[in-house]
C-alpha cells in the first residue's frame, strides 16, 4: 500500500494516494479543473497548461496534471489570474492552426471548443496561422486532418501505452511539429497501425476521426470507456 | 543481423556492413539511436526512408519514433543533397551584416528554396546558425570553402563558377 497524504483543494480536505497528480485527485473528489492534454490512464504530458492551479505559499502556478500531491498542500483551482492564463493557453492553441469550427467534424463535440466557450474566448488577441496540411483520407476507416491538431499527443500516448504499438509520433519541432504515422507515411500505408481506433477515440478535437460518422453519434467519451473496457477484457481474457 | 529482421530496399554494400557493425558495437541498444543516426548520415550523406526503416528494425524501435528523432535535429538531412552545397550562416552577426540578402539572391538566381535542392539536383541551399566566424560576417560556405565578408554578387559568381564545372560525385 502506498502512503496516503492529506491536502486541501479549494478549502476542501481530501485524502490522496502519494504520487498521484493534483488533477486526478481533484477529479476523484468532484472538483473541476479544466484540462486538455491530460488523459486518464496514460502518462501526463503537461503541455497545454490549461490545468494550471495555484499552491499557497508559492508565487508560481503549477500544471496540476504533472504536479504530485503533497502533505498539507493547499491548492487553489480558480482565481482571476488562473482564468486569465487558461484563456491565453486556449487562444494560442486556436491561433496555431486554422480552427474554423463551422466546417469541422468535431463542431459541438470538441474539447477545445468547449473550453473556449467556458473561458469566454470570443476573439483572438494574436494573429492566426493558416496552415495548409493535406488531409489524409487513405485509411479505410479513419481520417486525419493535421490542420485541426493541437499537438496534445494524446493519440501518441494511447497508441504507445495502451495499444502498445507506437505507430504515431511527432516530427520536426516547435511550430513545425506534426503528428505522423510511421515515417510520415499516409495512414492507410502505415504498417505498424493495427486500426484499433484508440487514437481517434481520444483526440479532443477534429484531427483524428472515424470516417463518415458525425462525432455527435460517436460520442467520444463513451468510445473512450469502450476502448478502456476492451483493454481490461483483453488483459483478463 | 538478428533473426527475424527483414531486409529493406537497402543495397548490401560496404556502407551497410559498417553501419550494421556500428549497431552491433552498440549492442542493438535503443538509446544508441542518436549515435547510430550520426554514423548512418556520415556513411550515406543523408537519411532516406529505407535507411531509417532498417535502423528502426535493427534497434527494434517504432519507425515513427526514429523519424521523430531524425527530424527533430536540423543536422540530419532527410533528402539527398545536391551535387554542390551552399550554406549561408544566419547567426546574429551574419544576419545583421546582410546574410538574408545573400540567401534571397541565391534563391532568386538559382530557383531554389532554403533547405531545398534545385530540380536538376545540382545545388542545395542550406542556412545555418552561427558557424563561429563572426569577424568575417556575413559568411557563406560553398562546397566547404568559406567566403567571408561576402556580397551577394561575389557569392553568386562563386556559385556559378562551381556549379558550371561539373564534377563526378563519389556517391
Ligand atoms: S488506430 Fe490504433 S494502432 Fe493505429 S495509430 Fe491509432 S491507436 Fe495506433
Ligand atoms: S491528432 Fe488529436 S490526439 Fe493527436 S496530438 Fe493532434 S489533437 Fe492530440
Ligand atoms: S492538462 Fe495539464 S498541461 Fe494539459
Amino acid at each position: 500500500m502506498s502512503k496516503t497524504v492529506e491536502l486541501t483543494i479549494d478549502g476542501k480536505k481530501v485524502a490522496a494516494k502519494e504520487g498521484d497528480n493534483i488533477l486526478k485527485v481533484a477529479r476523484e473528489n468532484n472538483i473541476y479543473i479544466p484540462a486538455l492534454c491530460y488523459l486518464e490512464g496514460v502518462s501526463s504530458l503537461g503541455g497545454c497548461r490549461v490545468c494550471v492551479v495555484e499552491i499557497r505559499g508559492s508565487p508560481k502556478v503549477f500544471a496540476s496534471c504533472v504536479t504530485p500531491v503533497a502533505e498539507g498542500m493547499e491548492v487553489i483551482t480558480d482565481s482571476e489570474r488562473l482564468r486569465r492564463y487558461r484563456k491565453w493557453a486556449i487562444e494560442l492553441l486556436l491561433a496555431e492552426r486554422p480552427h474554423v469550427c463551422s466546417v469541422c467534424v468535431a463542431n459541438g463535440n470538441c474539447e477545445l471548443q468547449q473550453l473556449a466557450t467556458e473561458l469566454g474566448v470570443d476573439h483572438l488577441r494574436v494573429d492566426r496561422k493558416w496552415t495548409n496540411y493535406e488531409l489524409d483520407l487513405t485509411h479505410e476507416r479513419f481520417a486525419y486532418d493535421p490542420n485541426r491538431c493541437i499537438l496534445c499527443t494524446r493519440c501518441i500516448r494511447v497508441c504507445d501505452e495502451v495499444e502498445g504499438v507506437h505507430a504515431i509520433d511527432l516530427m520536426l519541432r516547435g511550430k513545425n511539429s506534426k503528428v505522423i504515422f510511421d515515417l510520415d507515411d499516409k495512414w492507410g500505408f502505415a504498417e505498424s497501425c493495427t486500426s484499433c481506433g484508440k487514437c481517434s477515440a481520444v483526440c479532443p478535437v477534429g484531427a483524428l476521426y472515424v470516417k463518415g460518422k458525425p462525432l455527435s453519434e460517436v460520442k467520444k467519451k463513451e468510445l473512450v470507456s469502450f476502448v478502456m473496457s476492451r483493454r481490461s477484457e483483453k488483459t483478463i481474457g | 543481423m538478428p533473426d527475424g529482421v527483414q531486409q529493406t530496399g537497402l543495397k548490401t554494400d560496404r556502407r551497410l556492413t559498417l553501419l550494421e557493425a556500428a549497431i552491433k558495437k552498440h549492442q542493438y541498444r535503443k538509446d544508441a539511436l542518436l549515435e547510430i543516426l550520426h554514423i548512418a548520415q556520415e556513411l550515406y550523406g543523408y537519411l532516406d526512408k529505407d535507411l531509417l526503416t532498417h535502423i528502426s528494425k535493427l534497434l527494434r524501435l517504432p519507425p515513427s519514433h526514429v523519424y521523430g528523432v531524425a527530424t527533430f535535429y536540423n543536422l540530419f538531412k532527410l533528402k539527398k543533397p545536391g551535387a554542390h552545397v551552399v550554406t549561408v550562416c544566419m547567426g546574429t552577426a551574419c544576419y545583421v551584416k546582410g546574410a538574408e540578402e545573400i540567401v534571397s539572391a541565391i534563391e532568386r538566381d538559382f530557383n531554389v528554396k532554403r533547405g531545398g535542392t534545385t530540380p536538376d539536383g545540382k545545388l542545395s541551399l542550406f542556412v545555418t546558425r552561427c558557424i563561429g566566424a563572426c569577424a568575417m560576417a556575413p559568411n557563406t560556405i560553398v562546397d566547404g570553402e568559406t567566403i567571408g565578408k561576402a556580397t551577394p554578387d561575389e557569392v553568386l559568381k562563386k556559385i556559378r563558377a562551381v556549379v558550371g564545372v561539373e564534377k563526378v560525385e563519389a556517391r
